[in-house]
C-alpha cells in the first residue's frame, strides 16, 4: 500500500479491499429482491381477503338490526334482520370448547413439563399431540359424529360441535402451555420446594401464575382460532335461523353455519348475510386476538 | 429451635454418576458451618442432600444417613415435604416468586401452607423481614412485586422468605456469588446474626468469605475429573485456615489449585 | 426430635409441624423435656402426600387420555366404516364411482377422491414451498431487526382469517381474475395433460387450480413459522465464521443457514401438505362439482375426502352411507397421520442431533 499522501490521484495498488466481483454482487441483489418479493407476495392476499370482507361486508354491519334481531320469520329474498342468534351460537360452541378444553391442555402439558421427563408415555403424548394438531377438522368432526350421534344416540346439537373442537383446541393449548412452562425458571420450583410446599402446590401456585399471561395468550388464540371452524359445525349441527338457547338440543346456528347455508340463497339478500357474517366473524376472532395482547400485557410478570 | 446435623457415610449419585463419596460430617446447632473446595467437588450436592433437594432431580439418588437431632430424614416415614420445611434453603441467585408482592413472598410458604390469618400473616412478614434487615428499605412498599428490588435486596427477601417458617437450620448455596460487595457485606453481616438462632451451613467460593462467617469449614475436593466428590476434612474454621492436617487443604487455601 | 412447635406460629404450620415427632429416639440432651411424638393427623408413611398423588394422577392421565384419543378416533370411525365397506359394490381404494343414496346398491370408491386430494394438495405445496422460504429468509436474514417481528405477526395473520374466508374469496373474487389466466394456460399449454381443458366451466373458476392457489395461501403461515424458528436456530459461530471470509450476504445464507435449516424447512413444508390434504371448507366451496371422473387437469372440478363429506353431512341419516363417507373419513385420517407422523420425526430427529 502506497504510504504517499501527496499524491492523492494514484491508486495504491494492489487496492486495500479486492472488489467483490460483479457476479457475485449481482447473485446477491437477485436473492434479496426475490425473499423480498416473497413477502410481498404474501402479504397480498392477506390485504386482498380483508379488503373484500369490509368491502361487502362493513355497509351490511352498519344497521343496528344485525347485532340484535335473527333471521327469524324472514324470507330468503328480504334484506333486513340480523345474526346476533349466530354470534351466540359461535361464542357459546367456542367457550364451552375452551371451558373442556383449557383444563384438559394445562393437565397434559403440566404432565409433559412437570411429571413425564423422558419416559415412554411422555414421548407418546407428546408425540400424539403432534399428530392431533395435524388431524383435519373434518375428521375431528367425523370422529364426534360416530362417537356421541350414533353410538351414543344424540342428537345433532351444538354441544356435539363443542366437543369437536375441543379436539382442535387441545393441542394447541398444550403446546403453548408446555412452552410457557418450560420457560419458568427452575429456581422458582427449587425456592418452593426449598420453603416446604408440596409439588402439586407447587405447580399450581408458583408455576402456573408466572406462565400464566402466556398461556392465556395460547387459550385467547386458541379459541378464535376454533370459533372460525366450519367443519364440524356442517357435520354436527342443524342449522336455524332463530335463536336456541340451548347447547344441547335442537338445531342451532353459528356463523360459519350461517355463511354456508345462505350460499344457498342466490339473492342480494343472502350475498349481503354472507358478508356481513363474514365480517362479524373476522371482527371477533380480532377481539379475542386483541383480548390476548391485553391479558399478556395486564397479567405479565411486574418487576416495577 | 437450632438443630444439630450428623452426617453419616453419604453417597450421592446422578443417576450412574457417583457424585459424592462417603461423607460423614457434624454441625453444631447455632453454628456457622462453611463448605469449601473446588469446582464440582460435590459440595453444592452434599449441601442440597441435607433437606432432600438432590431427589429433585431426575434420577438422583442417596445412600447413607442424614440425622436431624437424631432422627433420620431419608427414613420411609419421613415426608421430604417436612424435611424442606424443617431446613430452609437459600439459593445462589435471589429467586423471589416473580407473581408475588413483597409481603406475598415472604409469607409464601405459610400461606401455601393454609394460613389465612391476615394480622398473623403481617407479624411475621415484619418479623422475618426485620430478621432479614430488609424491613426498613421495604416497609413503605409491602405492596410492590418483588422482582422490583436490587439484587442484593431480592436475596435479603428470600432470606425472610426461609426464616419466615421458623426452620431449624439454614442452608445457603452460595448466596452472595451474584452479588455485588456491599450487598455481600450485608449478607455476612445478617449470617452473624442469624447464628444466634439458627443452625446455619453455607457453600462459598470465597475462601475469605469462609474464614469470615465461618465457625467450621469442611474441604471438599475431588480426585480427578469423573471421580466422586470426597470430603477432605473438616475442623474449626481458625485451624482449617492456619494449620490444616492435609496437604491438599493447605494447597487449596493458599491458593496453590482451585 | 423432641423439639415442640412452639416456635411456630400459631396455627401456621397446620399438618406441617408434626411428622418430625416421628422417631423419639432423640439422645441429644436438650433442656426441655422430650415431649412425647405429637402424633397429630399426619399418616405415617406420607412418601406421596395424597395432593400429589391426585394431581399427578390427573396429568398423567390427561397424557393417557391423548394417547387414547388418537387410538379411538381410528378405532370409532372404523367400526363406523366397516359394515359399509361390506355393502360396496365395488372396489373402496380403486373405483371412481361415488353413489350411496340407494343403500341396497351402494356402489363407492375413493380413487377420485385421492387423486383430487393430492394433487391440489401437491400444487398447492408446489406453490407455496419457494414463497414461504423466501419469507422465512426474508424474516429471520434480510428485514431489519425492528421491523421483523411486525413483519412476522403479519403472516401469522393469514392463519388467522377463517377458511370459509378463504374459501369465499377464492371462489367470488380470486376465481374470476384467475379465469383469463387459465384460459391462457389452457390455449398456450393445453398439450400437457395438466393443463388441458378440464371437466367443468373455467368461467366459474371452481377448478383445482383456483383451489390448490387458495390453499397455498393459506398454508404459508404454517411452512413459513416452522422454517423461521429452525433458520432462527442457525449457530451463530456458523455465521460468523462466513462473515469472516468475506461472504455476500447470500452466501452467508446458502453455506450455513439453508444447510442447517434444510431438514426444517421439508418438515415445515410436511406439515403444510398435511394441512391442505385436510382442509375442508374453502375446497367445498371452490371445487364446482363435476359428474365425470378426474382427467389429470388442473382445471377439472371434482371433490376431495373432506368436501365430499362435508358436502354430504347435513344429510347424513342413514348410517350405511354415511358409514361410507367416514370410511373416506378413515383414509384422510390415514394420510394425514402419515404425513404429520414424517414431518414430526424428521424435525424430533433434527433436534436430538443439535
Amino acid at each position: 500500500m502506497s504510504t504517499d499522501t501527496a499524491d492523492l490521484s494514484r491508486l495504491a495498488t494492489p487496492p486495500t479491499f479486492q472488489s467483490v466481483s460483479t457476479a457475485r454482487k449481482a447473485k446477491n441483489l437477485t436473492a434479496t429482491v426475490l425473499v423480498g418479493l416473497a413477502f410481498l407476495i404474501a402479504v397480498v392476499p392477506l390485504v386482498w381477503v380483508l379488503y373484500t370482507v369490509v368491502q361487502r361486508g362493513f355497509p351490511v354491519v352498519l344497521n343496528a338490526d344485525w347485532w340484535q334481531k335473527s333471521l327469524s320469520g324472514l324470507l330468503s329474498r328480504q334484506t333486513g334482520g340480523g345474526v346476533y342468534h349466530a354470534i351466540y351460537g359461535t361464542l357459546v360452541q367456542g367457550l364451552v370448547c375452551g371451558l373442556i378444553s383449557v383444563p384438559i391442555g394445562l393437565f397434559v402439558a403440566v404432565y409433559l413439563v412437570e411429571y413425564g421427563g423422558r419416559s415412554r408415555l411422555s414421548k407418546a403424548t407428546t408425540f400424539m399431540v403432534d399428530i392431533l394438531t395435524g388431524v383435519p377438522s373434518i375428521v375431528a368432526a367425523l370422529f364426534v359424529y360416530s362417537l356421541w350421534i350414533t353410538t351414543f344416540g344424540f342428537g345433532r346439537s351444538g354441544f356435539a360441535v363443542s366437543l369437536a373442537l375441543v379436539l382442535l383446541m387441545v393441542p394447541v393449548i398444550v403446546r403453548t402451555t408446555e412452552e410457557m412452562l418450560k420457560i419458568v425458571p427452575d429456581e422458582l420450583r427449587e425456592a418452593s420446594y426449598a420453603l416446604g410446599i408440596p409439588k402439586w402446590k407447587t405447580i399450581v401456585k408458583i408455576v402456573i401464575p408466572t406462565a400464566l399471561s402466556g398461556i392465556l395468550t395460547g387459550v385467547m388464540l386458541a379459541l378464535a382460532r376454533v370459533m372460525g371452524e366450519t367443519a364440524p359445525v356442517l357435520v354436527l349441527a342443524a342449522y336455524a335461523p332463530y335463536i336456541n338457547y340451548n347447547l344441547f338440543d335442537g338445531p342451532m346456528a353459528s356463523l360459519p353455519l350461517l355463511m354456508t347455508s345462505e350460499r344457498n340463497n342466490p339473492t342480494e339478500a343472502g350475498f349481503d348475510r354472507i358478508w356481513g357474517a363474514a365480517i362479524t366473524l373476522v371482527l371477533i376472532i380480532t377481539l379475542f386476538n386483541l383480548l390476548a395482547t391485553v391479558i399478556s400485557r395486564w397479567l405479565a410478570p411486574k418487576t416495577k | 429451635m437450632a438443630k444439630r446435623i450428623d452426617v453419616k457415610d453419604l453417597n450421592l449419585f446422578y443417576g450412574k454418576f457417583h457424585a459424592v463419596q462417603q461423607v460423614s460430617l457434624s454441625v453444631p446447632p447455632r453454628n456457622v458451618t462453611a463448605f469449601i473446595g473446588p469446582s464440582g467437588c460435590g459440595k453444592s450436592t452434599v449441601l442440597r442432600s441435607l433437606n432432600r433437594m438432590h431427589e429433585v432431580a431426575p434420577g438422583a439418588r442417596v445412600e447413607g444417613t442424614v440425622q436431624l437431632d437424631g432422627e433420620d430424614i431419608y427414613a420411609s416415614t419421613v415426608d421430604p415435604v417436612q424435611v424442606r420445611r424443617t431446613i430452609g434453603m437459600v439459593f445462589q441467585r435471589p429467586n423471589p416468586f416473580p407473581t408475588m408482592s413483597i409481603r406475598d413472598n415472604v409469607v409464601a410458604g405459610l400461606k401455601l401452607a393454609g394460613v389465612k390469618n391476615k394480622k398473623q400473616l403481617d407479624e411475621v412478614a415484619e418479623r422475618s423481614l426485620r430478621g432479614a434487615n430488609l424491613w426498613n428499605e421495604v416497609k413503605d412498599r409491602m405492596d410492590r412485586p418483588g422482582g422490583g428490588l436490587s439484587g442484593g435486596q431480592q436475596q435479603r427477601l428470600c432470606i425472610a422468605r426461609a426464616i419466615a417458617v421458623q426452620p431449624d437450620v439454614l442452608l445457603m448455596d452460595e448466596p452472595c456469588s451474584a452479588l455485588d460487595p456491599i450487598s455481600t457485606l450485608a449478607i455476612e453481616d445478617l449470617i452473624t446474626e442469624l447464628k444466634k438462632d439458627y443452625t446455619i451451613v453455607i457453600v462459598t467460593h470465597n475462601m475469605q468469605q469462609a474464614a469470615r462467617v465461618s465457625d467450621q469449614t469442611a474441604f471438599f475436593n475431588l480426585l480427578g475429573v469423573g471421580q466422586p466428590g470426597q470430603l477432605i476434612e473438616v475442623d474449626d474454621t481458625e485451624k482449617i485456615f492456619s494449620n490444616p492436617t492435609q496437604k491438599a487443604t493447605e494447597d487449596y487455601i493458599s491458593g496453590r489449585f482451585g | 426430635m423432641s423439639d415442640p412447635v412452639v416456635v411456630k406460629p400459631p396455627g401456621g404450620t397446620g399438618p406441617a409441624g408434626a411428622p418430625r415427632g416421628a422417631a423419639a429416639n432423640t439422645p441429644a440432651p436438650p433442656p426441655e423435656a422430650p415431649i412425647p411424638p405429637q402424633t397429630e393427623v399426619e399418616p405415617k408413611s406420607p412418601h406421596v402426600r395424597p395432593g400429589d398423588r391426585i394431581f399427578k394422577g390427573l396429568a398423567t392421565g390427561s397424557g393417557v387420555f391423548i394417547v387414547a384419543l388418537i387410538g379411538a378416533i381410528g378405532v370409532f370411525l372404523l367400526v363406523q366404516a366397516i359394515p359399509s365397506l361390506a355393502l360396496d359394490n365395488v372396489n373402496f381404494l380403486f373405483s371412481r364411482e361415488w353413489s350411496t343414496g340407494d343403500v341396497g346398491n351402494m356402489r363407492f370408491g375413493i380413487l377420485d377422491l385421492f387423486l383430487v386430494t393430492v394433487v391440489s394438495a401437491a400444487f398447492a405445496l408446489i406453490i407455496a414451498m419457494p414463497i414461504a422460504l423466501g419469507i422465512a429468509l426474508f424474516l429471520t436474514q434480510y428485514a431489519p431487526r425492528r421491523l421483523a417481528r411486525p413483519f412476522a405477526y403479519v403472516i401469522d395473520l393469514l392463519a388467522a382469517v377463517p377458511s370459509i374466508i378463504f374459501g369465499l374469496w377464492g371462489l367470488f373474487v380470486l376465481g374470476p381474475v384467475l379465469t383469463p389466466i387459465g384460459e391462457w394456460l389452457i390455449s398456450s399449454l393445453g398439450f400437457i395433460p395438466l393443463f388441458a381443458k378440464g371437466n367443468v366451466s373455467i368461467a366459474l373458476g371452481g377448478t383445482i387450480f383456483t383451489a390448490g392457489i387458495v390453499l397455498a395461501v393459506m398454508i404459508l403461515p404454517i411452512i413459513t413459522a416452522v422454517s423461521r424458528e429452525v433458520f432462527d436456530r442457525t449457530p451463530g459461530p456458523h455465521v460468523e465464521g462466513a462473515i469472516a471470509l468475506g461472504a455476500t450476504k447470500w452466501e452467508v445464507v446458502r453455506t450455513t443457514v439453508l444447510p442447517f435449516g434444510k431438514a426444517g424447512y421439508v418438515s415445515a413444508s410436511m406439515l403444510g401438505l398435511g394441512r391442505a390434504l385436510g382442509e375442508t371448507i374453502a375446497l367445498t366451496i371452490i371445487l364446482s362439482a363435476t359428474g365425470s371422473s378426474f382427467g389429470w387437469s388442473l382445471f377439472d372440478g371434482g371433490a376431495t375426502f373432506a368436501s365430499k363429506i362435508a358436502l354430504a353431512a347435513p344429510e347424513f341419516n342413514d348410517p350405511r352411507s354415511a358409514g361410507a363417507y367416514i370410511a373416506a373419513g378413515l383414509v384422510l385420517f390415514v394420510l394425514t397421520f402419515v404425513v404429520n407422523a414424517i414431518a414430526r420425526s424428521i424435525v424430533a430427529g433434527r433436534k436430538e442431533y443439535e
